[in-house]
């Protein structure tokens, strides 16, 4: 049987997020949060640009120090970051469907997701501060440290926010509001977004 | 599963980006094996299509708007621009 047409029926149950392609341009979530992602982007931006010049500088060093590196660590943690970021979309589509309480083990997994990438972040700098690592051993590894450290907080951060908002979707107040639900999760997009050029540019790049 | 038209897609469409997202996540291993400019640059150009898709699709800019899927498409441009000028710089 043909469903019945989707937005009057979505409006009809009180939901506001639903787009059709006509629909007037929205901004998925807070527009402070978007501001506050904005000056993130920027901050990670000129992290970036300066660890590219220093390379060029000291290509060698930076060669080096990057080969020590496990790719498929890297790799894995891309696929982790990923991964989140589509189950969180995932919960937002759950909860935008009126389905608040059961998409909050979507959000569930996002946070397994984000959780392994700091289990594997933080064995890789065990690894390198047994091997006496450190931010003072070369110009490469102060930048790999505080860069990838820099996105570790982040990434926590974004945890933090991912289980308030879990909590949000156990007892389905986002149903009205979805501005909460859409913040956070853009928020760790961006944590993600930030990580694809990161990945490449500190892991694989040479 | 349901076939509405969202702001964030649908559930078919994010199993979809997230399998392509993973495949130029391996592309990006296999690919770093090698290195050189040109290498750097074919990384930077799949970092920056990996980049479009979580901020058009996951985090509905496609939706925003001219001025904040350019704000970001345009940080993403521009932060692999300088990374690509660099590298080139310094090969």
């Amino acid at each position: 049987m043909r469903p019945p047409p989707a937005l009057p029926r979505l409006r009809a149950m009180g939901h506001d997020t639903t787009l059709t392609a006509d629909s007037t341009p929205r901004l998925s979530g807070d527009l402070a949060v978007w501001f506050f992602i904005l000056a993130e982007l920027l901050a990670f931006g000129v992290f970036f640009a300066a660890y590219a010049f220093a390379r060029m500088r000291h290509r060698e060093l930076f060669d080096a120090g990057q080969a020590l590196l496990d790719r498929n660590t890297g790799a894995l943690n891309t696929i982790l970051l990923l991964s989140g970021s589509a189950l969180v979309v995932r919960a937002v589509q759950g909860n935008q469907r009126g389905e608040g309480r059961r998409s909050a083990r979507w959000m569930l997994g996002a946070m397994a997701c984000g959780l392994l990438f700091v289990g594997l972040k933080a064995s890789e700098y065990a690894a390198a501060f047994a091997a006496g690592i450190s931010l003072s051993s070369s110009l490469f590894h102060m930048f790999y440290l505080s860069l990838t450290f820099f996105h570790f907080m982040h990434v926590i951060l974004g945890l933090v926010v991912l289980a308030v908002l879990w909590q949000g979707l156990r007892q389905d107040r986002y149903r009205q509001d979805a501005n909460p639900l859409e913040s956070g999760a853009a928020y760790w997009h961006m944590v993600d977004l930030v990580w694809l050029i990161l990945f490449p540019l500190v892991y694989v790049i040479h | 599963m349901s076939s509405t038209e969202h702001a964030h897609g649908t559930p078919l469409r994010t199993l979809c980006l997230w399998s392509a997202l993973v495949g130029a996540t391996l592309a990006t291993l296999f690919l770093g094996e090698r290195g050189g400019s040109l290498m750097a640059v074919a990384l930077l150009l799949i970092a920056i299509l990996k980049g479009s898709v979580v901020a058009l699709e996951f985090m509905a800019l496609r939706h925003a708007g001219m001025l904040w899927c350019g704000l970001v498409i345009g940080w993403l441009l521009l932060v692999c621009s300088l990374i690509a000028f660099a590298y080139w710089k310094g090969a």
